[in-house]
């Protein structure tokens, strides 16, 4: 009879225990995302890829335009990506034409400044003292600075908004601060 | 999901819902200065140069604010700026200039020229409240 009504006991912690393991599994994997997604929110203002205008897109965004983030960034890697392959060109061409080259540096750097990429503006701002200079060494060395970040920024903020989509919509990454 | 702030719906409603021209070469202002306007409330109609804000303007008489980025290719806001105060028609429209520069001569003859007011970008939703008293 005890015998009996232990196993009976333990059958029923068995499957209290595993009720309660498939209940939390979605919710631990969720919350592991969470962590992921504010430790990678983290990193990109702690390195400096990112500023508080982007918190300021953050703030823009409601019910009424949930994806407003990713579609302002998406709109800077189209025109961000155009401006490049200019500046790529413009440095190429010869003799060059530094007042039209500091003219693109210079809408690379506005629109990086609306999104709060606060590196790349950094690197336009060398890049437009060369142009002033007409230093074509310091011109080419602060070019690969600034396709580098773009390169780098483009693919943390790709594994960013990757994440919130499996975060789900009503999350919000914490802010940079915390 | 964050509600945005700045949306004091200073804009209106309705029939007395004011509308606002945005006047910007970059796409990614654009979407920016039109959030911020639309989370208080304003109308908005979107151009990509001074041209096009100009063929707008003889289209629609019912902007009531004209919002611009200073530099742009072919038409600066500056230029757009005139344009506007020369006009019979349009010149009563408040028109602010937007820029990433902080340039004292620039500002003060935007402001000399008529501009309602001059915005440092990248704007925020603070800086269009600002706005709300003087164009009602």
């Amino acid at each position: 009879m005890a015998l009996a009504s232990h196993r009976h006991i333990s059958s029923c912690l068995c499957s209290i225990h595993s009720s309660l393991c498939y209940s939390t599994r979605p919710e631990m994997e969720r919350s592991s995302l969470q962590r992921q997604l504010a430790n990678l929110k983290k990193s990109l203002f702690d390195q400096g890829n990112l500023d508080e205008q982007f918190d300021q897109l953050e703030e823009l965004q409601d019910d009424a335009s949930p994806n407003f983030v990713e579609e302002v960034v998406t709109l800077f890697f189209r025109d961000s990506s155009r401006l490049v392959a200019n500046i790529e060109q413009a440095i190429e061409k010869s003799p060059r034409d530094y007042g039209s080259l500091d003219a693109l540096v210079h809408q690379l750097k506005d629109s990086a400044s609306s999104i709060g990429a606060a590196k790349m503006m950094k690197e336009c701002t060398v890049f437009r003292e060369y142009c002033d200079k007409r230093n074509l060494e310091g011109c080419l060395r602060s070019f690969q600075k600034v396709k580098k970040e773009h390169s780098t920024l483009r693919l943390k903020l790709e594994n960013y908004f990757q994440l919130l989509r499996q975060v789900g919509p009503a999350e919000k990454a914490t802010r940079s601060g915390n | 999901m964050s509600s945005s702030r700045g949306g004091n719906g200073c804009g209106g409603e309705g029939e007395r819902q004011i509308h606002v021209l945005a006047v910007d070469d970059s796409s990614v202002d654009r979407a920016m200065i039109a959030r911020i306007l639309r989370s208080s409330k304003y109308r908005v109609t979107t151009v990509d140069s001074g041209k096009k804000a100009l063929e707008l303007l003889v289209l629609e008489p019912d902007v009531n604010m004209i919002i611009t980025d200073y530099w742009m290719p072919e038409m600066t806001g500056y230029e757009l700026l005139k344009r506007v105060k020369e006009s019979s028609e349009l010149r009563e429209i408040p028109v602010v200039i937007m820029s990433s520069e902080n340039v004292p001569n620039r500002i003060n003859r935007c402001l000399e020229e008529g501009a309602e007011d001059f915005l440092l970008k990248p704007v925020r939703p603070s800086d269009v409240s600002r706005l709300c008293s003087r164009i009602r």
